[in-house]
């Protein structure tokens, strides 16, 4: 059993790769995916077990052998609200940082963001959400006031020409609020990037999202934040999270569409009645 | 407000007229089939692979609580020799002791011509057979070629042809193999034809060891679909690896083909090579007839499960097996496909036979909304 799994493991990876380039239909995925590894800050939070510092550093250095673009190492919360998160100061001074690899830190306030600078932090995360109900019940405001609450942040942030990464919460449904508007997501997504998040990680807190529900809401964002500036962060409580990803990975092939679109215009010898097309096509 | 309650107000889980609405209001034109068919493999594909012995009794039990919450299609046992699977050895008894509710199909697996005999006498309607696209899977199993092996299934194709017994033909291995690894999509298409003109009226196509990937299970279709209908296809999942909804889900999907689109006579459609949205509508009116090049690969309608996630891998131990039932509802009726399944009923169907065998469940589904 032992040496068959070896001998499999060798021609999974074989498989894999030479799969990967035998692919005979149009290809619908992207060519290269950033991963953002979240396990030592979200990951960690919710673990019962409080884990050494040691062994937290330890964790976030195999990740950066790893070769993980991202990797989330820690929240700048306070201790009586997240005691797992209490070493954040002594985890991110400790850990090796590669070079090439970001090491964001979780910043809930402006306080927050202040001790993460002075730590050494190169880059910052902040969390809104989008669920009205969800947002006035874990800190007691509205989705609106805790964006301004974070506009101190982004101020600072942007002096200290500090990257911050925006996440959205409840993406495909709340646990107060149930169904969310894809139209919501939208709009508390455009709001983050305009006031300076150059990433908005969409987040399906509460894993209940299925694939379509996951498709509508990128349709919808999509028309406000460029898909670059899009991630995705599933949760498997309903084993949904890769089937989910997967349909966000698929998306819409805007280029593609568009050649399409002049391809067949071409051989039709007419107009695109696609306003994109007209904006975007060189004559 | 407990779980189970916040789960039957969840979008999700709603109404089949809410569900309807939601389904409605996604904009872009429909990439899934609007019914599935779950064939329910947890009383013979997952009990087989489970160690502990369950009593008869609790498989009747079972297979009932499945067919009352509306599964259409339940594999109920293996009319195999004990001394290979003990724990089919009450096949009979369980075949003659469950409740054949009208509308539900109750096939059982016959290894061979003996084994379909025995099936037959004990009331069987349907029944189903295994192939293989690995030479040396096949060789290693039954210690025979893939040929030899259709052959001697050749007297049961045949007898239950005379008989009117519909037979259901699995394909193993069609995304990789323990011994052979890459399994060519080209093969799995040659195998699956030929069962498939024997007589089978559905070929089950196995990802028996749960490696595939969404873009191999996209390749091993585009080939199978050649030479057998889809809708004459199923998949069956397992999640050794994690990638059975994700593999499951491609292959439901319809997919715009490979070949280069060609513009002789193109029509009015819906479906204009995978153009969605405002630029396929603008476009719409000046089109004519398709040609084949345009059309859509269509999905699968048809995917095997196991209720709980039974059953693990003979191959990796500890791993997990079939793909959960629950967890592939909760997924389809989110798409708002049709599936004819009870949600609440499949779940305590799941509960049952986990407690009977003392094992956690590995539905995701179950895991977030049952409260022990």
């Amino acid at each position: 059993m032992a040496t068959m799994r070896g001998s499999l493991r060798q021609r999974l990876v074989g498989l894999a790769s030479v799969r990967a380039a035998s692919t005979s239909s149009v290809s619908t995925f992207p060519k290269r995916v950033k991963i953002v590894e979240v396990g030592p800050r979200d990951g960690l939070q919710n673990e019962k077990n409080i884990v050494p510092t040691s062994v937290k550093i330890r964790m976030i250095d195999m990740l950066s052998e790893a070769g993980l673009p991202v990797i989330e190492a820690t929240s700048f919360v306070s201790p009586k609200w997240v005691p797992q998160m209490a070493d954040h100061i002594e985890v991110l001074k400790g850990i090796q940082k590669f070079p090439g690899i970001n090491y964001p830190v979780l910043t809930p306030n402006f306080k927050g963001f202040q001790a993460a600078v002075a730590a050494g932090a190169k880059e910052v995360s902040i969390f809104g959400a989008a669920s009205e109900l969800f947002t006035r019940k874990n800190i007691n405001c509205s989705i609106d006031e805790s964006l301004q609450r974070f506009d101190q942040v982004l101020k600072a942030a942007q002096a200290a020409g500090i990257p911050v990464r925006g996440y959205v919460s409840c993406v495909l449904g709340c646990p107060y609020e149930g169904k969310i508007s894809p139209a919501k997501v939208a709009e508390v997504s455009k709001k983050m990037y305009s006031m300076g998040c150059y990433e908005i990680s969409l987040g399906d807190t509460i894993g209940v999202g299925t694939p379509g529900i996951m498709k509508d809401m990128l349709s919808a964002v999509m028309h406000e934040v460029p898909v670059a500036a899009l991630a995705v962060h599933c949760h498997d409580t309903y084993g949904q999270a890769l089937a989910n990803t997967l349909m966000a990975l698929q998306g819409v092939n805007f280029q593609k569409l568009l050649e399409a679109g002049t391809f067949i215009c071409q051989a039709l010898n007419r107009k695109t009645s696609s306003k994109v097309a007209q904006a975007t096509c060189k004559l | 407000m407990g779980l189970f309650g916040f789960i039957m107000q969840h979008p999700q889980l709603v109404t089949q007229a809410d569900r309807s609405k939601s389904s409605a209001s996604t904009s872009s034109v429909s990439t899934f089939p609007k019914r599935v068919k779950i064939v329910e493999v947890g009383p013979r594909d997952g009990l087989q692979n489970e160690k502990n012995i369950v009593p008869t009794s609790v498989k009747i039990r079972m297979i009932d609580m499945l067919s009352e919450a509306g599964l259409p299609v339940i594999e109920a046992t293996s009319f195999v020799s004990p001394k290979w699977v003990p724990q089919m050895a009450d096949h009979i008894e369980v075949l003659k002791g469950i409740q054949k509710f009208p509308g539900i199909n109750y096939p059982v697996l016959t290894p061979n011509f003996k084994g379909f005999q025995a099936a037959v006498a004990a009331g069987a309607k349907e029944v189903s057979i295994f192939g293989a696209a690995s030479e040396l899977f096949t060789r290693k199993n039954i210690n025979c070629s893939i040929d030899e092996s259709l052959q001697r299934f050749d007297q049961v194709l045949k007898a239950a042809q005379a008989a009117g017994i519909p037979v259901r033909g699995y394909v193993s291995c069609v995304l990789g193999c323990p011994y052979e690894g890459k399994i060519s999509p080209a093969k799995v298409a040659e195998v699956s034809k030929k069962m498939y003109s024997m007589g089978c009226y559905e070929i089950s196509l196995g990802d028996t060891i749960g490696v595939g990937t969404p873009g191999i299970m996209k390749d091993m279709l585009s080939a199978v679909m050649h030479e057998v209908p889809v809708a004459a296809l199923a998949v069956h999942c397992h999640d050794t690896y994690g990638q059975a909804l994700a593999n499951t889900l491609m292959a439901l999907q319809n997919h715009k083909p490979k070949e280069r689109i060609t513009c002789s006579g193109i029509s009015g459609s819906r479906q204009l090579g995978g153009l969605e949205g405002p630029a396929l509508s603008a476009l719409a009116p000046t089109v004519t007839a398709l040609s084949p090049s345009f059309r859509l690969q269509m999905g699968v309608s048809v995917v095997d499960a196991s209720v709980a996630g039974l059953g693990g891998c003979p191959y990796a131990q500890g791993a997990s097996g079939n793909l959960a039932t629950e967890d592939l509802v909760y997924m389809l009726e989110g798409l708002g496909i049709h599936t004819g399944v009870n949600f609440q009923k499949l779940l305590e169907a799941g509960t049952f036979i986990c407690q009977a065998l003392n094992r956690k469940t590995s539905s995701k589904v179950a895991q977030a909304t049952c409260k022990l």
